[in-house]
């Protein structure tokens, strides 16, 4: 243990010693500070503190000494490990509250103090070296923790255990709670609790008038087009699962495509095809103009043409969830009900149906989180019907920035969606009625009856072909020269897109190869690292024991419910300033999607772990390995497939999504999606759908090739987990 | 190996609680090295748990664990050199079974050629050699029983624990497998401590009984004693079947105590004093029927007879109460709704609280 304690300390010193300690001008990974140490910005803290007079930053410093000291000390072994942990705390916990309080126009109550110490000018953003020493001193932290004999003394398990709490507290805890504060902030610059619950209960947000012909709050309209898109993808996604699997329908295999395409296509792209189909020029639209001779209307943009957008969107979800709980209701509930003489009706309204309940509660609430958080649909297809998401998007964005509004919208907006969240656990943990009991449970389940299985059919099979004819709207539309004018064939706009000359070595011409690029590049960063953080994260879950695991475990999951515009909002303004300053860079892009999608790392490393039998590890830790030779050796190969998963799922869902990226990027950083809305609020839709073609088949060929693997991983393991 | 001391476990007071659910009571608890020793008894008395708080795998509430004579109660399971052969048997799927025996050594840092070296040995022993290259998913279930023990004793553990073995095997292979794990305890002098819920698997592999109840100790012995002697009603119906009577003491004198069960006196061994109302241990195979005219008794009728070839075992419902009678097959058995007379030998009878 004292071996581990040296190495961090080392990593300290060196980040002391020798990096810079605040954001240099080049960014965080940039060496541009190597051999130009002249300027104070690029020093490391030791000289910092030392020669140029920022007297504060010592204590910081003069940890790592009395650390060293007491390694060396005769004292015990507890007394050694509890000191330490008490001293690496503190200096934490200094670092924080340093970074907050010693910036330009700092607190006036410590003007005085400032001046003395040389504070008052601020400080810059932390950089590589504060990175450095932060890190050292957590892993003291934690290592010390273990040598308390806590937690059977796994060092290994309480870093990671520490570590994910600190990221989660730095990049999901902190900026949202900057939202808060931001909401409580008044037009006088202070603080006040009851102008804020004032603004926060107005008609601004929750009017009701669209009861009696004017406009509804953005709350209201969000809570209803939500409860409206959970219970219509709920009832279509039950009509899939139910001709998926009890009925003996011919296409299922196309339906499982229907299952994988909403992973694959970014938000708004369904509202292009809809506007494609019924915008004003669009094909039905004019069809129907033409054949009853009415005047094209612009009907679709408003709540219908964002529920329309919204069911095809999120169906798929609710029929993945829901083909698991249908298959999920034992066969033998059914068969035992079938030998008392009930008919296949009776069977299904007596047995199956309430068996399915709890399961059909969660997919409402998913559809209805789903609906809540999508702003890609409101925003393409939204018109004059405001929801939350793109009310704080346009308070941001819009032409009078209004960031107290946003930080209002996003808290109504997160307390729905955290209530929504709150409401799908308790409802889950309480009644589920689980009927897979890891026992080989043979029978068959019992078909439908001929009416419900005719009205299965008749909601399922036209909404899937409206699908695909949704869907083949987007290829089409992007060979189309003007949609709605001119239908002749063209390939102007991949050309205009994604042109390359190679007249003069090759240049990539076209308008999208910039943001394709960083698109790509940040989605390939961020993949490997979100799928570390949500497998480990479901590693500390599923395999350990530690105090306030219930509280860890919904913190990390609750990630998932802040819809993403929140998440936004919230990293522009908590990441804006010192201490931590790294908007504009590709590194809060990269975090974001980290932090954005590791529940979905979290919820599959959960589900392929709980099916390795706990003995596995056992066995290796009493066999003398500790918990990192065990995940590395034993876990880890046992995990491929959902280790493959988690990595398409984050690479996938960071290429797709537009919701939070849209407040993150930069001229230097533009995402593909960013870019892309940025061309359909132009009009431009050619061009758009052709970029949105592209990515789908870029996401396609990356799943078919992460499948491949996959599937080669399957063979090889095939039957060989008892 | 043979010549390697084995160091014994000492428990001291050890306690284990789950939120506010106790698993094991203030438990003390001493095994002898080189001896295999049993933890027995229903499921949910604290045995399993006891033999992870050994491994490591469940940190202790309170008290202090020593193994070999040093306190480990806070030492992670990594660090203790203790192996385990577990109940699922755990081997890894996704290695050999030469892999899988050579893991400890290879993460000890033994180098490869000695690792497999030391790993075919231990796999000879136990009648592996040849089969080191096959996956688990290779082996039927009693081979890949061995291979986990072959994996556990590779490391010359100062304690093997063994979690339930044998519940993962047909009932015939179960006798083999358990002859075969007590015969490599003896031949390499391990110390082993044996969880199981079957007695008499117990007591065919252990030099020492602990039967738990309750999370704590019932009573510890050798299967002798514990059969012999046991120390409650509760320990003379787990260890073997027993008929036990209810019977009101009139008189005690000594070891011996008069005792009156439908109305009648009888003079039986006492060994634990018991005053007032106590239990008759009456086993099953020391009850003799007979037709009912012939000799003076207890009396009773038959409900229940199953023939199982060597014996046959009555249920019959006397005066005493309901009794479970172990008879030969007789030429002449008794069937259902037969009157018997009831006999039983007073000296082999104990009484018990």
């Amino acid at each position: 243990m004292a071996r581990t304690l040296g190495i961090w300390l080392i990593v300290g010193l060196v980040g002391a010693c020798l990096v810079p300690w605040y954001l240099t001008n080049g960014g965080l990974l940039s060496l541009n500070w190597i051999g130009g140490s002249g300027t104070p910005e690029n020093n490391p803290i030791l000289l910092l503190a030392l020669i140029h007079g920022k007297l504060w930053l010592l204590p910081v410093v003069a940890g790592f000494p009395i650390i060293a000291t007491l390694l060396v000390l005769r004292i015990t072994p507890a007394k050694r490990a509890k000191l330490i942990s008490i001293i690496a705390l503190s200096v934490l916990v200094y670092v924080a509250v340093q970074g907050f309080l010693v910036v330009r126009n700092g607190p006036v109550l410590l003007n005085d103090v400032f001046h003395v110490l040389g504070a008052e000018d601020g400080q810059a953003g932390l950089g590589i070296g504060a990175l450095l020493v932060v890190l050292s001193y957590l892993f003291i932290l934690t290592t010390a923790i273990s040598m308390s004999g806590n937690a059977r003394g796994d060092a290994f398990v309480i870093g990671l255990i520490g570590l994910i709490i600190a990221l989660v507290a730095v990049f999901v805890f902190f900026p949202i709670s900057q939202i808060l504060l931001q909401s409580l902030k008044t037009d006088a610059g202070g603080y006040s609790v009851t102008g804020f619950l004032k603004r926060f209960f107005s008609g601004e947000v929750w009017r009701l008038d669209c009861l009696n012909g004017g406009t509804c709050g953005p709350a209201i309209n969000s809570i209803f087009l939500g409860v409206l898109t959970g219970a219509g993808t709920t009832t279509l996604g039950l009509s899939f699962a139910l001709i998926f699997t009890r009925t003996q329908f011919k296409a299922k295999k196309l339906l499982r495509v229907l299952t994988i395409i909403p992973i694959i296509t970014p938000p708004f792209v369904i509202g292009l095809a809809l506007i494609l189909l019924f915008g004003r020029s669009g094909t039905v639209t004019t069809f129907w103009a033409d054949l009853m001779d009415m005047q094209a209307t612009r009907w679709l943009y408003g709540f219908w043409g964002v529920y329309m957008a919204q069911l095809l969107s999120f169906t798929p979800i609710a029929f993945l969830v829901l083909i698991g709980v249908v298959e999920g209701v034992s066969p033998s509930m059914e068969e035992a009900s079938q030998t008392l003489n009930a008919n296949k009706w009776q069977t299904f309204r007596h047995v199956s149906f309430p068996l399915m309940r709890p399961g059909l509660a969660n997919a409402f609430l998913l559809g209805f989180l789903e609906s809540l958080a999508d702003f890609g649909n409101p925003l393409v297809l939204g018109g004059n019907f405001n929801v939350l998401s793109t009310e704080i998007f346009f308070a941001i964005i819009g032409t009078v920035a209004d960031p107290a509004k946003a930080a209002i919208m996003s808290i109504a907006l997160l307390t729905l969606a955290l209530s929504a969240f709150v409401a799908q656990r308790m409802w889950l943990g309480k009644k589920s009625y689980a009927t897979v009991t890891g026992k080989a449970d043979s029978g068959q389940h019992a078909s439908l009856s001929p009416k419900l299985k005719l009205a299965c059919y008749l909601t399922a099979l036209p909404w899937a072909l409206f699908t695909a004819i949704v869907y083949s709207m987007i290829v089409f539309g992007s060979f189309v020269t003007l949609w709605g004018y001119d239908h002749s064939f063209t390939f102007k706009h991949y050309l205009q897109a994604f042109a390359i000359d190679f007249s003069n070595g090759i240049r990539w011409k076209g308008v999208a190869w910039d943001s394709y690029f960083t698109t790509l590049t940040i989605s390939s960063v961020a993949a490997p690292l979100t799928a570390i953080l949500g497998l480990a994260t479901a590693y500390l879950l599923v395999r350990q024991k530690f105090a306030g695991k219930n509280v860890f475990e919904f913190s990390t999951m609750m990630c998932f419910a802040i819809p993403g515009t929140v998440i936004g909002v919230s990293y522009v303004m908590a990441f804006n300033f010192p201490p931590i300053e790294i908007t504009g860079t590709s590194i809060i892009l990269i975090v974001m999607f980290m932090f954005r999608n590791m529940p979905v790392g979290v919820r599959g490393g959960i589900a392929a772990m709980s099916q390795l039998d706990k003995s596995l590890d056992e066995a290796s830790i009493t066999l003398g390995a500790n918990s990192f030779t065990t995940i590395k050796r034993v876990i880890l190969p046992l995990l491929g497939p959902a280790i493959l998963a988690a990595l398409a799922y984050s690479f996938v869902r960071a290429i797709t999504s537009v919701s939070a990226v849209i407040f993150l990027v930069s001229a230097k950083h533009n995402m593909a999606t960013s870019f892309i809305v940025g061309r359909v609020e132009a009009g431009d839709y050619g061009l758009s759908i052709a970029y949105s073609a592209v990515l789908i088949l870029t996401m396609l060929l990356a799943i078919l090739l992460l499948q491949a693997l996959i599937g080669a991983r399957r063979l090889r393991r095939d039957n060989r987990v008892r | 190996m043979n010549s390697q001391v084995h160091g014994a476990v000492r428990f001291d007071g050890v306690r284990k609680n789950y939120g506010s659910v106790t698993a094991v009571k203030n438990l003390d608890l001493t095994i002898e090295s080189g001896q295999l020793v049993t933890l027995l008894g229903p499921s949910g008395c604290g045995k399993t748990t006891t033999l992870r708080m050994i491994a490591g795998l469940e940190s202790v509430s309170g008290g202090q664990i020593h193994i070999g004579g040093k306190d480990v109660t806070h030492l992670s399971a990594t660090y203790r050199n203790v192996s385990m052969v577990f109940q699922s048997y755990a081997l890894f799927p996704h290695m050999t079974v030469i892999e899988n025996v050579a893991y400890g050594l290879k993460v000890k840092s033994v180098p490869k050629k000695e690792a497999h070296a030391k790993a075919e040995h231990v796999l000879t022993l136990v009648g592996l050699a040849g089969f080191g290259a096959r996956l688990p998913s290779e082996l039927s279930g009693g081979q890949q029983q061995r291979v986990a023990v072959a994996r556990a004793v590779v490391l010359e553990p100062e304690v093997l624990l063994l979690d339930e073995p044998l519940s993962n095997l047909d009932a015939k292979l179960r006798r083999h497998v358990r002859e075969e794990i007590r015969q490599i305890q003896q031949d390499l002098g391990l110390t082993a401590v044996y969880v199981t819920h079957d007695q008499e698997e117990a007591m065919a592999v252990s030099d020492r009984i602990v039967v738990m109840k309750n999370a704590e100790i019932a009573q510890e012995g050798s299967p002798v004693d514990l059969y012999e002697h046991p120390n409650s009603a509760f320990i003379a119906d787990f260890i073997g079947d027993a008929n036990l009577v209810q019977c009101g003491i009139t008189k005690t004198n000594g070891e011996f105590a008069e005792v009156e069960a439908a109305k009648r006196r009888m003079q039986i061994r006492n060994p634990l004093g018991c005053e007032a109302l106590a239990n008759m241990v009456i086993r099953p195979q020391d009850i003799v029927l007979s037709k009912p005219d012939r000799n003076p008794g207890f009396s009773g009728t038959v409900t229940y007879a199953a023939y199982l070839g060597s014996q046959i075992q009555y249920t019959v419902d006397s005066e005493l109460g309901e009794l479970f009678v172990v008879g030969g097959a007789t030429p002449q058995p008794f069937t259902k709704g037969d009157v018997v007379g009831i006999q039983f030998d007073f000296e082999k009878v104990r009484l018990v609280g």
